[in-house]
Parts: structure tokens; sequence; C-alpha cells
């Protein structure tokens, strides 16, 4: 257990310094552009806020705030000290709120879409790579390619024939927006929950559909590789069922899949939050696309901070489920 | 050389990639042929595909006013009462004037023409439903009017009558254009701009492809082969940016370059020095396999220097793996400028189309929720096929160069 509890803390430490670079980024990058940083910053926001005053109290106050006149090191050390406080800024565009108001309201929005949806891709990806890789036939030759192609396509892609042909067209699904336009605001209602479900079916498939085909690939080839391993030939020689010899073989081939599912993560995210902003869905993806096009820069940096955390917090939850899961990764972290 | 290209054709995945790709890369030659340029303004905003026809060369006429004639006048056709109600509907929900009503009821041809220029259906009556009904079967009769009466068309004493019953053959038409994929928002026909979209993405895909793989080669090759406190470095920054989404990263590179600066060139540059970790990585565990090898070992005892071994020694044994991972890396360029165009951050330029571009265009004017469907589809089924047809070449060379993977 002392070996275990020793690799994982190595882990975690080695997490908290990537968030801290990770921060560092976040900050560094937009202020690497050539020019004074905050005329930059503020007055690429002139083109959001049209009331003088308002204006003029903005850069005042992220001059104050941001400490924008001392020297970059320092910036730093004062970002990251409102980080702390939780305190974002405020946005350019949509003043006076906050950009932690703003992170809030929609950070809730994407969490509740994107891990089911990431789930529910994985686990019926596993089960058709299984599948494609047991039955053969068909399902390797037919339903396998199709999912292939499916997610090849740009999430935001799918995302607008959607909405064209399911939404538009056959009118089963509204058009976009997380909550039908009777709802001023999210209210604790039945027929809000409803509503809320109703919005929720189109964005959550075309993740899910998107996600099946990577995961189904894999979980193929690792199954074949599993069937035709020592073990599973000598199961079948002292007569063992094949029913039972299946279900160890996917056992063993779903687990390096988990680690599939953090990759999916990563690469993934992007497309998906962009998809968001085609179907307006209030979570993060639309507050960045609106972001970019308001030139409002808090609000996008705290967009980014704000992924780049999820997903690095996703990848610790992933890495210790794996070892969880899986004896074999423990044993080995033991040992070392 | 001869056998190992044998064997790569007998994979019928990497054929059927290989055939995609093709005819992908052969339709971006389209816009030579084409009798528009990509950005030339064809049409006003969206039209749907089809074959077009100018109203003007059909009539082949200097002037469209239009007279109706005959029929023996409106009162003929309507009571004065009816009459009425339609002066009525168009004051109060067609928004003209009274004073223009009136003089237009002294001419059937001018409250023709007004009547069909105001009524839509789509007024909001503040009435009964049996007023609305009225209304339309009123319109419906003036439809029937207009369509059967002859039109007398021209200016002052050189007027043509055409009669309803006058055709013209489609084939003696001149002016005839046909839009296999109708045009978009700007009124460019579709079909040679998606083309040549087709091109201009895949030289980016392919410029993105090669930086990503170029550094992703360098650094796995360095960290593999010298091991050590490099080793630690390198790899400690691969995983770092494995771990954080190359998609934030290529958004903060993108948003701080100022709108002027994000050429195509610019654009591929920012993808492909995102995209590298993934190749770094593999890179460097097959070279960390390659390192103690004999022929290896001999070469390092011969005397030859760090950087002959790796090209001589090293590098064409993952060759490859090299090519695979360069083939995925195009396919994943051309999807991340699309997403960074999705996002209003791609190439800023007014005189070529990128295939994100065109959907960003398609999305800002809300193609999808017009269901105007060719501004979109055909982009996405292009970047859908480049991208399939990337993956099935690369798992058919996967299954040639790896034989226990052959099922």
């Amino acid at each position: 257990m002392k070996g275990f509890a020793k690799y994982y803390g190595k882990r975690l430490v080695w997490y908290l310094v990537t968030l801290v670079i990770a921060v560092f980024l976040n900050f560094m990058l937009p202020r690497l552009m050539p020019g004074d940083p905050i005329s930059q910053l503020v007055s690429s926001a002139a083109a959001g806020v049209t009331d003088m005053n308002a204006y003029q109290k903005i850069v005042d106050q992220y001059t104050k705030e941001f400490g924008m006149d001392k020297p970059l090191i320092q910036q730093f050390f004062i970002y990251v000290g409102n980080l702390f406080k939780g305190n974002l800024g405020v946005s350019f565009a949509q003043y006076p709120k906050t950009v932690s108001t703003i992170i809030k309201e929609s950070i809730g929005w994407t969490l509740a879409l994107q891990i089911p949806a990431m789930i529910v891709g994985w686990i019926l990806g596993n089960v058709l790579g299984a599948v494609a890789a047991y039955i053969r036939k068909g399902w390797d030759k037919a339903v396998l390619p199709f999912f292939l192609f499916i997610s090849n396509t740009p999430a935001f892609g799918l995302a607008l024939v959607f909405v064209t042909y399911l939404a538009v067209k056959a009118g089963w699904f509204p058009v976009g927006r997380g909550y039908g336009s009777q709802f001023a605001a999210p209210v604790a209602s039945w027929e809000f929950v409803a509503s809320v479900l109703k919005h929720y079916q189109l964005p959550f498939w075309t993740m899910v559909l998107i996600s099946i085909g990577g995961q189904a690939i894999g979980m193929r080839s690792m199954s074949i590789y599993e069937l035709n391993t020592d073990y599973v030939k000598y199961s079948r020689f002292l007569g063992i069922k094949d029913r039972k010899i299946v279900m160890y073989v996917f056992r063993n081939a779903m687990l390096p899949q988990i680690t599939g599912l953090a990759m999916a993560l990563g690469s993934s995210v992007g497309g998906n939050l962009v998809a968001e902003s085609i179907y307006s869905y209030p979570g993060i993806g639309s507050q960045m696309l609106k972001a970019i096009s308001a030139r409002d820069y808090p609000t996008l940096s705290a967009c980014t901070l704000m992924i780049t955390i999820m997903v690095l917090i996703a990848n610790v939850v992933v890495e210790f489920l794996y070892a969880v899961i899986d004896p074999r990764i423990k044993a080995a972290q033991q040992d070392g | 050389m001869k056998q190992i290209l044998r064997n790569i054709f007998h994979s019928p995945r990497f054929v059927v990639g290989f055939v995609i790709f093709c005819i992908v890369l052969l339709l971006s030659f389209y816009p030579m042929i084409s009798i528009f340029t990509p950005m030339e303004i064809v049409g006003s905003g969206f039209h749907a595909p089809g074959t077009y026809v100018n109203i003007k060369s059909t009539i082949q006429s200097r002037s469209e006013e239009l007279k109706y004639v005959g029929a023996a006048g409106l009162a003929n056709q309507f009571t004065a009462e009816e009459l009425g109600k339609m002066q009525e509907w168009l004051v109060k929900y067609g928004g003209v004037d009274q004073t223009v009503v009136d003089e237009a009821a002294e001419n059937d041809n001018a409250f023709l023409e007004l009547w069909t220029s105001t009524y839509s259906d789509d007024v909001q009556y503040k009435a009964t439903q049996a007023y609305k009904r009225e209304i339309q079967k009123y319109n419906k009769q003036i439809l029937r009017i207009t369509a059967t009466d002859t039109l007398e068309i021209g200016e002052g004493d050189s007027t043509i009558t055409v009669k309803s019953n006058q055709f013209v053959n489609v084939k003696n038409i001149s002016n005839k254009v046909t839009l296999p994929l109708g045009t978009d928002n700007f009124g460019a026909d579709v079909l040679t701009k998606l083309t040549s979209a087709i091109g201009v993405s895949l030289k980016m895909g392919v410029m993105a492809g090669a930086i990503a793989t170029a550094i992703g080669l360098t650094i796995g090759l360095l960290a593999g082969f010298l091991g050590g406190w490099v080793d630690n470095i390198l790899t400690f920054f691969t995983n770092l940016f494995t771990v954080i989404p190359s998609f934030v990263i290529l958004v903060l590179i993108a948003n701080s370059i100022s709108q002027a600066g994000r050429s195509p060139a610019m654009v591929s540059l920012i993808i492909g020095i995102t995209a590298w970790p993934w190749t770094a990585r593999s890179v460097r565990s097959q070279v960390i396999s390659l390192r103690n090898r004999d022929h290896v070992n001999l070469s390092k005892l011969s005397g030859h220097s760090t950087a002959r071994i790796i090209i001589q020694d090293v590098l064409p044994y993952i060759l490859s793996y090299v090519i695979m991972a360069l083939i995925l890396q195009i396919g994943s360029g051309i999807l991340g400028e699309a997403q960074l165009s999705m996002l209003g951050l791609g190439p800023s330029t007014t005189t070529t189309a990128t295939l994100g571009l065109m959907m960003n265009w398609a999305n800002t004017f809300s193609a999808a929720q017009n269901g105007q469907w060719w501004a979109f589809v055909p982009v996405v089924l292009a970047i859908t096929l480049i991208s399939y047809s990337m993956n099935l070449m690369n798992t058919g060379l996967d299954q040639v160069f790896n034989p226990q993977l052959r099922d």
C-alpha cells in the first residue's frame, strides 16, 4: 500500500505542477503579443462596450485589480492571488457582470452535458467494439465503419446537420438553447425540467454519436488481441464455456480503454464546445464563442482556464479509477 | 520497396481510403474549369441548388414594367364591397398610405401591382380567422387574374405584348446558370467555392501536419535516443501538453494574433506547433525499443556521430510509423482549422475560402436554422470524407507494417 500511495502522491504533485504551468500559459500567451498589454487588452474590448463611461471604468478597474502597470512577473502573482479569491475580473462585453458569475452560470450546463455524453459514448463504443470483434460479419463490415465515418465528422458539423434536418425540417427537437423561451431564467419546476430534457437531447446525442467510433475501434483491436492470447486458448482446451471466456476477454480488453476515455476527453473537448454554441446551449462553449466575437478578453481567458482545469481533473479521476479497477497496475506500482 | 507498395495496395482499407482521398483531391481541381471564380458573387444571397434563368433574359426586354390588360377590368371580378375591403386591408395591414391606395384604385393595373407587391401571407392579423381567409381568397383571385391575363411589357411606345400561352424553349435561353450546390450567403457558387476551399484546407492541413510531425519527430528522437536528463525534460513537456488540451493553447495563441496577422499560413503554423505531443510520445517509445538493438550498438562502437546514428540506424526503422502519424496529423490539421474558424479565429482572408470559414459563414448567417442545407452539408461532408480517408489509409498502413494486427 505504501508504494501505491507514494506513486499517486507523485502523480498528484505532477498534476499540480501541470496546473501551475497551465495557469501561467493562460496568463502569459495573450500577453506575448507585441505592444503595451493594457492598451491592447482593453482597447480590443472597445468594440464590446458602447458606453464611454463604462469603458473608462473598466479600464481603471482592470488596471487597478490586475496591476497592469506593474512588471509582468508581479502581474502574474496578482493574477494568481485574484484567482484564489475567485476574482476573474469584469466582463468587457456583459458589463457590469463579473466573469465569475458568467462562469458559474454556464459551467453546470457544460458539465451536465459533456460528462454524461462522454460516458454514454464510451460505453456504447466499447459494446460496439466488443460485438464487432466477437461476431464480425455485418457488425464489422457495416456498423463499425458507419460509426467510424460519423466519428470523423466534426461535432459542430454534425450539430449543424441535426439542426437543419431533425429540428427545423422534421420538427422533432427544439432548434436551440438550453430551455424553452417561456422561461426567463432557470426555475425549480417540473415544466422547466421537462423543457431542459427536451432541449438536452440533440446536443447530447451529437456528442455521443461522435465518440462511439473512436472508442469502438480501440476496443475491437484490444478484444481481437485478447481473443488470440494463450489464456483464452488454454481455457478453450479446458472446455470452459465460451460465454465465460468472453466475459474475461472483454473485461481485460476494456481496461486500456479507460485510458482511451481520458484521451477522448482532451481531444474532443474543443469540438464539443463549439457544437454547444451551434445549439446556443448556455454552457462554457457558447460563452467562449460570444467572448471571442465581442473581444471580451477576461471572459475568454476564464473559459480557457476552466476548460483546462476540468480536463486536468478528469485526467486525475481516470488515472485513479484505473488503478482501482485494474489490480495489475496496483501491483506494478507497489513493486516500484 | 515494390513489395511494400504491393502489400499496401492489397490492404482493402488503405485502397478505399486512398480512392476517397483521390476523389476529394480531384474535386479540388474543379475551380480551374468552373465558369466562376471561387469568391465571385453570382446571385444575391442564398439560392437553392438548381438551374437559374434571369427573369430579364426570358422576356428579353429593356424594362420589367408589367401591365395587365383585358378581362374587362377588376370591376367584373370583384364587387365594390370586396374592392373596398381590399383597399382597407392595404391601409391597415399593408402599411400603404390612404392617398396612394385611393390613387391606385383609379387604375386597374396600378391597383394590381400595388396589391401583388404589398400582400404577404405572414401578416399578423388582429382580426378574426374568417377575415384572414377572406383576404386570402381575394389574393388567390388576383393571382389568377395576373397569371392568365396577357402581360404588356415595355416603356413608352415600344411595348411588346407577351401572352400567357407564349413559351420559350429552355434550350434557347442563352443566359442560363446551373448551380449544382446553389449559392451561399454572399451569393457565390457553393460548388466552386467548396472545391477551392478543399484545396486551400488540404494545403493548410499538409503544412500543419508537416510542422507537427517534424517537431514531434525531433523531440521524440532526441528524448528516446539520448535518454537521461534530456529525456526527462522533453518527456515532461510532452506529457504536459498532452494533458493540457491543445484546443485551449490553440485558442489562446490564435486570439493573441491580430486579425490581420492570421493568414492561412499563420493559422497552419499555430495548429502545427500545438499538435505535436502525441507524435513525440509515440516516436519516443519506438526509439527506446530500438536504442539497444545490435546494429545501433555496432554503430556506436564504430564511433559514428550521434546525428549519423539517428539518421542512418534509427530513422529508417520508424519511417513507416512517421508516415502514418503524418497522415493522421494532416487530417486533424484540417479539423483544427475548421474548429478555429468556427470560433471566429480562423484565417482572416477575403480572397480565399477554407472549409472552416465556409462553415463559419453558413453558421453566422443561420443557414442551418433556415434549412439552407446546401451551404454547409457539402462542407461537412468534405471535411468528414478527408478525415475518414486519412484514417482508413492509416489503419491500412498499420495492418501492413504491423502484421500481428492482421486478422
